[in-house]
């Protein structure tokens, strides 16, 4: 039967084969879009705001009406398409783009969308508008869109590049407008937090890039594509790598790890977090929180375990407790924040790693059924998505309270409930999915999680649950101590959500709903990728 | 005519609409709210009549209707609904009950101003509620059960600008949240042994199988601790102890709160969790401890209601110690006689809740034993059915319900083989009851009013009074429906159908037990009487009489034995340390390292630029003057405008873009 969406799978992939390139580029557009609005308005500094501020949210939300499309395309191919068990290294990855850019050196011009670059697709395209909604009244509007544009840009050049050199030319530009926005939007020590994030990140990446230039040299290749096929045959990449010292493949891993590890981030590399988020500007400690920090776990899927699995398998019993203080100190430095978006900070720390936890997990248990490592590996990129609608909402939801008081401290306010009853609601029920609680979001992601974890590692899940109650305790005591209670002085500045920022929140709270009662739908898009096993 | 089985999904959903509806209606359409909640209730109540007599015609059924929520590779998680008798009484229940209190709150919280709220709370309540009853799928109990919690937070926290109110929804939320926690590991680890979460599936649920697994020693340990785990979940939501101390400050909710969510139903969802998955439970040794637990939990509320002054503390300790019972009962193996009692007490705690809701309503809001006092003439509803309710706690032999679902337990408990102690401390238990329950009777009803409002306090409209009423009648006839001579509730819970006619015989079934239980409860009554019958308060102020014979067990008493206090030192204490720790080891140590780096790096340039200015630029200067002037022209590109190097970082970017366009013939 011919669906609508076949017709337009059709329409766009043609019948060529998966590797030549198409026309019309689906994946180029969903990645430059945002860079050509972006640069736009850098070259037309003097374009009328409102007009740069409407251009901006177009060119933003090009990224969620492409990326359903690809969405769509994806789920026909893998749906309609039979897929064969015995292909081990059959790409799977659709609507292909590639071009050879510098044959001689391996550098391909290579795009490719799979089930977990569609969700952090469709996540930026849902965040990213969010961010600029957030962000309306900001002043210097152009240059801040613009900015968000290129940022939003290079994240989903992250999510879609399947060779090493544009993968690492993306995940360093999405640092530098990010410098720009938190320096000049900043609070008082935005400065300091600017430097500390970029130089952070930058630190971590020169480890990633060293690693990647020894790949480069033993195999010849940076295709993403290509490298898992080095794994475990005849002239493997640790044997090639062993070939200049025996420690290169276990240096080599660490190099990349620690890359990864910081933008996640991993304990004990997350220190400019708190102060970076604190010290951004609303829109983008939301982008940062919900888009930026998924790179990390991102390249951990895309990267890290296909290409080591051996030595993550070696370092994943180690590397569990790492994830589990994240947790367990995440939730508990966040009880006793005082500067709300410092505490939303650190409860991010403990949300990510549960992802990190999940992945040590299933390759650090000594014994692993499929089951298991199906639920732990689904756990980890439905939580990715989850965290991002509910940090966001979350850090939008502090940036409405200090929007209109001008401060932000846990003690400032009380009352909020009795003044404000819509946003109490919406920024109630956002609180509620971070926290986990059944029938929203967060709650499908971490039992998956926990679920899969607990069949491979007991013990560690036993452990993370304490940072399931510390995060309980923190929300409700944020909740009890702003919401609830005597109005305070600051709360009677709080006035109720206009209808642009209901147009902010509304949509990722029914989201937070969809998901928590009807997860197979969020689900079936990386299904395929599990389904067809690792 | 589709099968009940089909339909059951209906009786949670519809309330869960009532929800929705009440949440986006405003205060000018409250009787929207309030209509719709009560109309989905009734016909939930409807088709939960409909469902029991489906239930019945089988009793030995276990009808279920199962789904897929999550599937993905190997991995599967199945939600499902469950229709056997088990359910279907308790589906009745709630609706009945729920049905009668919400009628109850219309007068009730008439002039509160976030009314609307309050029934979208209270449906969305009575959904997650019903959600849990018709569960086949220990996963979907959890979802309703943290929902429940959800809902029982929102209506303790429902007057949130009193901050007793706003810190009792808070801990009560995270008291529970404890004890889910276990629930969820046993949940995870059941599904990760098993393979399933459905309680039956055409003999592939976990409780169908249990059967026929082998009793190696470790299938035992793993099983028995599911089993604590699980029971674990029932402590917090059952108050049970060692987590009890939330139930009594969730008093603080509105009175119809306490009645439906804090007294009759929410409470007993951990009864009835242990009943539903009782052949688990008792395939390993978890049961013993659930037959401790409640013993002790049965006794320490007992104790602790003697020396409360709030009415509804009182009451709230007495469900504590209620519950207690019922969990006993689990444990020693009649899990039927829990049910039994778990119904009855359903509906006398809630008349009496709801009678106490009456007494602060007509005296604005006092409810401090010692300020009421003679409201027995001035409120004669209230003091009927309150007095129904109260017999029927205590345990007064043949007219009342209580007494024979109590008798029930003690008999369970008599014949336990492992001990005789929960017994025993069930008997102790009897005499309490009946004594705090005389206490509470003559300070409330009898003497004078020692309050001004209590002077002019007068009887509550029918809104109030009918469900009083009714639920008076249902406190009585209940009872009969599981008498030894005529077990048919019992029967039909273990899935067996009566054969037979009435056996009189057996109505008296264990002639000594029944002697000595009766005669205890009278032994109560009789010590509460001439305490506090006899000789009446006469002022707010007067000291208790056993406050003045033992004044040090009195105030351990008063204080609910410290545990609250006992909590804050050693719990609460290392909760904060260990977060305080968190956050220094965050600032100072691994912050402090990385603060350090940077500090040494920052060091490292100076020398370096030290060393480079003294040593090496000397002979440079000249050189550098001439640089400077081929410098200056390039400064000018500097500007220090970050406009200006965007727009030139824009232009490159285009430059590679199209650059890629050709590279890509495109």
């Amino acid at each position: 039967m011919m669906t609508f969406s076949t017709i337009l799978a059709q329409a766009v992939t043609g019948t060529s084969s998966q590797d030549i390139p198409f026309s019309p580029p689906l994946l180029s557009l969903i990645v430059f879009a945002p860079i050509i609005g972006g640069l736009i308005l850098l070259i037309f500094p003097k374009l009328d705001t409102v007009l740069a501020r409407i251009l901006g949210l177009f060119f933003s939300l090009s990224t969620l009406v492409m990326g359903t499309g690809a969405a769509i395309i994806v789920l026909e191919l893998f749906g309609t398409a039979p897929i064969i068990k015995t292909a081990k290294f059959m790409s799977p990855y659709k609507l292909v783009e590639n071009g050879e850019i510098v044959s001689s050196l391996g550098i391909n011009y290579h795009l490719g969308i799979d089930g977990i670059s569609i969700l952090l697709v469709l996540l930026t395209g849902i965040i990213a508008p969010m961010c600029l909604l957030a962000s309306w009244k900001i002043k210097k509007a152009n240059l801040f869109n613009a900015l968000m544009l290129l940022t939003q840009g290079a994240a989903l050049g992250v999510f879609l590049t399947l060779n090493f050199f544009h993968w690492f030319i993306f995940w360093e530009l999405s640092l530098f407008p990010v410098f720009f926005l938190i320096k000049i939007w900043g609070g008082p020590n935005a400065t300091r937090a600017a430097y500390q994030f970029v130089i952070y990140t930058l630190g971590g990446s020169a480890f990633m890039l060293l690693s990647f230039a020894a790949i480069y040299a033993a195999t010849g290749q940076l295709g993403f594509n290509i490298l898992p096929s080095y794994v475990g045959i005849e002239g493997s990449l640790n044997e090639k790598l062993a070939a200049f010292g025996s420690t290169v493949p276990m240096l080599v891993f660490w190099g990349i790890l620690v890359g990864l590890a910081v933008k996640v981030p991993l304990f004990p590399l997350h220190t400019w977090l708190p102060i970076t988020y604190a010290e951004a500007p609303v829109g983008v400690s939301m982008f940062l929180t919900a888009i930026l920090s998924k790179m990390g776990v991102y390249a951990v899927h895309r990267i890290l375990w296909p290409i080591f699995p051996e030595q993550l398998k070696t370092a994943s019993p180690y590397l569990i407790w790492l994830a589990l203080a994240g947790i367990v100190l995440g939730a508990y430095a966040a009880m006793r924040q005082t500067d709300l978006k410092r505490m939303i900070a650190y409860s991010s720390i403990n949300h990510l790693n549960y992802c990190l936890l999940a992945v040590f997990a299933a390759f650090g248990a000594t014994h692993a059924t499929q089951a298991a490592a199906d639920a732990a590996f689904s756990g980890t990129l439905l939580q990715m998505f989850n965290h991002g609608l509910s940090a966001a909402a979350l850090f939008f939801c502090i940036g409405v309270l200090e929007d209109r008081s001008g401060v932000r401290g846990l003690n400032d306010f009380g009352g909020v409930r009795k003044v404000a009853p819509v946003f109490a609601a919406l920024c109630g029920i956002s609180m509620f999915s971070s926290l986990g609680l059944p029938g929203l979001n967060g709650f499908v992601s971490e039992f998956l999680i926990f679920r899969g974890v607990f069949e491979l590692m007991p013990w560690a899940a036993v452990i993370a649950c304490l940072g399931l109650l510390g995060t309980a305790i923190f929300l409700l005591n944020f909740w009890q101590k702003v919401f609830h209670g005597p109005i305070k002085n600051n709360t009677s500045k709080i006035t109720d959500l206009s209808p642009r920022e209901i147009l902010v929140l509304g949509p990722v709270v029914i989201l937070m709903f969809v998901i928590g009662i009807w997860p197979q739908f969020i689900i079936n898009l990386f299904k395929a990728k599990l389904d067809l096993g690792h | 005519m589709p099968s009940s089985i089909d339909i059951l999904w209906f009786i949670p959903a519809l309330p869960l609409l009532a929800a929705f509806i009440g949440a986006i209606s405003t205060q000018r359409m409250r009787s929207v709210a309030s209509g719709s909640a009560l109309s989905a209730m009734a016909v939930s109540f409807g088709l939960s009549c409909i469902a029991l007599k489906d239930a019945l015609a089988a009793p030995g059924v276990h009808q279920v209707n199962n789904f897929s929520w999550v599937s993905v590779g190997t991995f599967n998680l199945q939600l499902g609904f469950l229709l056997d008798p088990l359910t279907a009484f308790m589906l009745v229940m709630v609706t009945f009950v729920g049905f009668l209190i919400f009628l109850f709150s219309t007068g009730y919280m008439k002039g509160d101003e976030n009314y609307a709220k309050f029934f979208c709370y209270l449906s969305l309540f009575a959904a997650a509620m019903l959600g849990i009853l018709v569960s086949n799928s220990l996963l979907l109990t959890f979802i309703c059960w943290e929902v429940v919690g959800l809902a029982s937070y929102l209506l303790i926290g429902f007057w949130f600008f009193k901050p007793e109110a706003a810190a009792a929804a808070k801990k009560a939320f995270i008291t529970t949240r404890i004890g889910d926690l276990g629930f969820l590991i046993g949940l995870i680890w059941l599904h990760s042994i098993s393979g399933t979460q459905l309680f039956y599936n055409n003999g592939e649920g976990f409780l169908e199988t249990i059967n026929l697994v082998e009793a190696t020693a470790p299938a035992l340990f793993a099983i028995s601790a599911i089993g604590i785990l699980l029971f674990c979940g029932a402590i917090g939501k059952s108050g049970q102890f060692p987590l009890h101390v939330w139930l009594p400050d969730a008093m603080e909710g509105p009175t119809p709160v306490s009645a439906l969510i804090h007294a009759a139903t929410m409470v007993a969802a951990g009864v009835f969790l242990m009943a539903r998955v009782f052949p688990l439970l008792e395939f390993g040794s978890a049961l013993t401890v659930v037959a401790y637990i409640g013993a002790i939990t049965a006794l320490l509320g007992a104790v602790i209601a003697v020396a409360q002054n709030d009415i509804k503390r009182i009451l709230a300790f007495s469900t504590v110690s209620q519950l207690g019972y019922m969990m006993l009962a689990i444990g020693v193996g009649v899990w039927e006689a829990a049910i039994f009692h778990l119904l009855t007490h359903a509906f006398f705690k809630a008349l009496l809740f709801l009678g106490a809701g009456s007494v602060i309503h007509a005296a604005h809001h006092e409810q401090d034993i010692r300020a009421l006092g003679g409201l027995a003439p001035r409120m004669k509803i209230t003091f009927a059915t309150f007095s129904i309710g109260m017999m029927a706690l205590a345990g007064v032999p043949f007219l009342f319900s209580g007494f024979w679902s109590k008798e029930a337990i003690l008999h369970g408990a008599h014949t336990w083989s492992v001990s005789h102690i929960p017994f025993y401390i069930g008997l102790v238990a009897v005499v309490l009851t009946a004594f705090y329950m005389t206490r509470l009777m003559a300070n409330v009803f009898f003497g004078k009013p020692r309050s001004h409002a209590v002077e002019h306090a007068h009887e509550n409209n029918w809104v109030m009074t009918l469900p009083l009423t009714l639920l008076a009648i249902c406190a009585i006839l209940l009872g009969f429906l599981g008498t030894p001579a005529f077990p048919w509730l019992q029967a039909k819970l273990l899935g067996k159908d009566l054969s037979g006619a009435l056996e009189f015989g057996k109505i008296f079934e264990g002639p000594g037990l029944m002697i000595t239980s009766i005669v205890l409860v009278a032994l109560g009554l009789g010590i509460g009487w001439a305490i506090y019958g006899f000789r009446k308060r006469e002022r707010f102020g007067d000291a208790d009489p056993l406050e003045k014979r033992f004044p040090g067990l009195w105030s351990a008493l008063e204080h609910r034995l410290y545990f609250d206090e006992l909590y804050a030192a050693t719990i609460l204490k290392t909760n904060s340390l260990l977060a305080s720790f968190s956050d220094w080891l965050d600032r100072w140590i691994v912050d402090g390292a990385v603060q350090l780096v940077s500090k040494l790096g920052t060091l490292l340039g100076f020398i370096n630029r030290d060393i480079d200015e003294q040593c090496l630029n000397a002979g440079f200067n000249e050189t550098a003057e001439e640089i400077r002037g081929i410098g200056n022209t390039y400064s000018k590109a500097q500007s220090g405008d970050v406009h200006g190097y965007l727009r030139v970082m824009a232009w490159g970017f285009v430059a590679i873009v199209i650059l890629v366009s050709i590279a890509l013939n495109i």
